[in-house]
């Protein structure tokens, strides 16, 4: 009896599985053959050649050497990278700036407290968007290059954007620099032929090589500091209006967040072990540092992994005020060239790359924070 | 803040004495516990009172109020709260005819007061909250639409500003939840095929930014479906924001359903219950006690969310600001006009997550 009500059983769940399955092909199906109606009586064919074609249109922002012949796939990279730059960028800052916020709500002096209430409560509880259009109004409206903010003479404000100083290098060179030092950091600690090396003679031999390089390979001064001529600047390297706008507005979002994520965490770290560092005479950096930070991190991991990930999609917001990030350089390709599905597809892609990228790290992240022994 | 809280609250039931003895007392521990830190506190202090004071002096000493006087503005230090007085109805109902305002307003009021009511524990059921709701947003749908009762009919295209805002929300709560409830029982369904496939589509929609869901929605879909099922643009964002809405309140659902021991279902089925009885009256009220708090989280992330609609070219809130001071007379108050959205935007936000916060609470007391 019950073996021929389990079997009925059965054949009714195959069927439940097996309509649902025809339905949703069904309905991709649909799509895919009224797209290509509709598609084919714009005219345009589908299929990833377009690529290759020049877009003939140019947009604000980039990273990289653009300029209105570009091909599609050239365009698409570029705003890939401004997002991956920007979405980094911010993590970094927002992240600095969350901790300092959840630390400072933390504290037991209560005016410092109060500060990051405050701060908290204002950026966390308006949009995004609405305080991305507020810094970009405020912004727009600085005076012209001629009457610019200056910021102790090395960095200026303006409606054109922010002037700082910037390194007269190439940029293979400046990053090779750059990754030889941050290496140095991380890998001092672990090697023992690094560790025994003083410490003064890798600066000094890294200072010798920046030397020689500014006095065979480039002329003029290493540090470019922007100089008011005329009616605009000259040296330094411009930051265009829009970016400033998404990394104040984004910081600012995502470190209101990050400061709850902190302030979480700290709060659930056991008294008992901050006692323990206090009667050990440590100080109060040093139990922030030592005790409280890496207990903490535990639980701050994986929401601030969420948070990041968020931070990485909310650069798309970017668009409302025409910063040419991956989404805007898609919606733009789509309007000018038509192929849709195809710029679909590489923006999902695009995304699902960068989260499932982001998620590795903040597994590892995570591996590496766990308690020993548990 | 905790130990401020209850010492506060220890205050307030001491005689007036004895609380100026827990003031003295606060204020040596957290405020003068050592020199240094007495040297923070003032100067933290200072900063904090000059900028209260400059706000204060900024929005309503030195502030022009009435339309009438613009021209003072120019001289005036403080705000001009003269493009507000001249703009509002502009900001809250955008392009909705001028003669019938009257119906977002009272519609604006029904809403907020749907939302207020459903915070009261009295309508916590499943059938009073759908009740609810169901009478609070068609009350607001056909007090914006018309073409019943011998209202005239407005059609979706004119609907703008605060009104815009609330519909979206309303609507977007309103379709998401059960869609959530019905992702998050799909998931855990036993069959194979239809739990993978409804994880994989969660987990898609939920790693794409939600402006890309909307884009697609908004400019992809007439081109995906045949003519006759394309409708209207603001119907089809609202769908793809609540599916959007339903992907996240799943998984909020799916820690509800989490939290609820698998003696439960066997106690439901020794009773002889069906599998719907035993979802109906033993499980879904733990799962929405349970996931209460991130649910409410979720209302409020995605009440915030709503503004994004501007870049898809609906007639919001913000979009009205930014035509507020579209005319030259009114192009130099931006600052004014995005103080007041924002507003608008930060009291809604600020008291939900405060009733969250409240609502935890309380939760966390009574399961003690």
């Amino acid at each position: 009896m019950s073996a021929i009500r389990s079997k009925k059983l059965n054949m009714k769940n195959l069927l439940i599985q097996v309509v649902f399955l025809a339905v949703v092909i069904l309905v991709i199906a649909g799509a895919f053959s009224s797209a290509r109606t509709n598609l084919a009586d714009l005219g345009i064919s589908s299929g990833f050649n377009f690529l290759e074609r020049s877009t003939g249109w140019g947009y604000s922002f980039s990273l990289l050497e653009t300029n209105v012949n570009d091909p599609y796939k050239w365009t698409l990279f570029s705003g890939f990278v401004n997002t991956l730059f920007l979405g980094t960028l911010t993590i970094i800052t927002s992240t600095i700036l969350g901790f300092l916020i959840g630390t400072a709500r933390d504290s037991h002096n209560i005016t410092i407290q109060a500060i990051a209430t405050i701060f908290i409560q204002t950026f966390r509880n308006i949009p995004l968007i609405l305080q991305l259009v507020f810094w970009y109004s405020v912004l727009i409206h600085m005076p012209s290059p001629r009457q610019a903010y200056d910021l102790f003479d090395i960095a200026y404000l303006s409606n054109r954007g922010f002037m700082i100083p910037s390194v007269n290098a190439s940029p293979v060179f400046f990053i090779a620099f750059l990754i030889v030092l941050t290496g140095y950091w991380m890998l001092k600690n672990r090697i023992p032929e690094l560790k025994r090396l003083p410490s003064k003679w890798f600066y000094a031999a890294l200072f010798g090589i920046a030397v020689l390089y500014s006095l065979f390979f480039i002329d003029g001064p290493l540090l470019s500091i922007p100089e008011l001529k005329g009616l605009r600047f000259v040296g330094g390297t411009t930051v265009p209006v829009e970016l400033v706008t998404m990394i104040i507005s984004t910081s600012l979002y995502g470190a209101a967040y990050i400061g709850e994520i902190v302030r979480g965490g700290l709060n659930e770290v056991p008294k008992g072990l901050v006692e323990a560092g206090n009667s050990l005479g440590l100080n109060e950096r040093m139990v922030w540092w030592k005790i409280k930070v890496p207990m903490a991190l535990r639980t701050i991991i994986p929401p601030l992994g969420n948070q990041w990930v968020f931070m990485m999609k909310a650069t798309t917001v970017g668009v409302a005020i025409g910063f040419s990030d991956l989404f805007m350089l898609i919606s733009t390709s789509i309007t000018q060239s038509g192929q849709t599905l195809e710029l679909i597809a590489i923006l999902m892609g695009a995304f699902l790359l960068i989260n499932f990228s982001l998620a590795q790290f903040v597994n590892y992240l995570n591996e590496r924070m766990r308690l020993k022994g548990h | 803040m905790s130990t401020l809280s209850q010492s506060n609250q220890k205050a307030w039931s001491l005689k007036a004495s004895s609380r100026y003895k827990v003031l003295m007392h606060v204020l040596r521990t957290r405020a003068f516990h050592s020199k240094v830190d007495g040297f923070i506190s003032l100067c933290f202090f200072t900063i904090l009172l000059t900028a209260i004071y400059s706000i204060f002096n900024w929005a309503l000493l030195d502030a022009v109020w009435l339309e009438e006087s613009v021209d003072q503005c120019q001289a005036a230090a403080g705000a001009c709260w003269s493009v507000i007085d001249a703009r509002y109805k502009l900001i809250l109902f955008g392009l909705y005819p001028y003669d019938l305002h009257w119906r977002p307003t009272l519609a604006c009021i029904a809403i907020v007061t749907t939302i207020i009511l459903s915070c009261l524990p009295t309508f916590w059921s499943t059938k009073r909250l759908s009740i609810l709701w169901v009478i609070g947003f068609f009350t607001f749908f056909f007090l914006m639409r018309g073409g019943i009762l011998g209202l005239t009919h407005v059609p979706t295209g004119q609907w703008g500003g605060l009104a815009l805002t609330l519909f979206l929300f309303s609507s977007v709560v309103l379709l998401g939840m059960p869609m959530g409830l019905g992702l998050a029982l799909a998931r855990r369904s036993k069959l194979p095929v239809i739990s993978y496939g409804v994880s994989v589509f969660i987990d898609l929609i939920r790693s794409l930014p939600l402006l890309t869901t909307l884009f697609v929605a908004a400019v992809v879909m007439p081109i995906l479906l045949p003519d006759w099922m394309v409708g209207d643009k603001i119907w089809r964002v609202i769908i793809a924001f609540a599916l959007f809405f339903a992907c996240y309140q799943a998984e909020v659902f799916r820690g509800g359903f989490q939290a609820i021991h698998k003696g439960q279902f066997e106690a439901g089925d020794a009773l002889g219950l069906s599998y719907y009885q035993i979802l109906a009256n033993i499980i879904m009220p733990q799962v929405f006690r349970h996931s209460l708090p991130s649910t409410i989280n979720m209302v409020v992330v995605t009440f915030k969310e709503t503004a994004i609609v501007i870049i898809i070219g609906f007639f919001d809130v913000l979009a009205s600001a930014n035509a507020a001071f579209g005319s030259a007379l009114w192009a130099p108050y931006y600052m004014e006009v995005y103080v007041f959205v924002g507003l608008i935007y930060w009291s809604f936000i600020f008291s939900l997550s405060q009733y969250g916060v409240y609502l935890k609470k309380r939760m966390r007391i009574a399961s003690h």
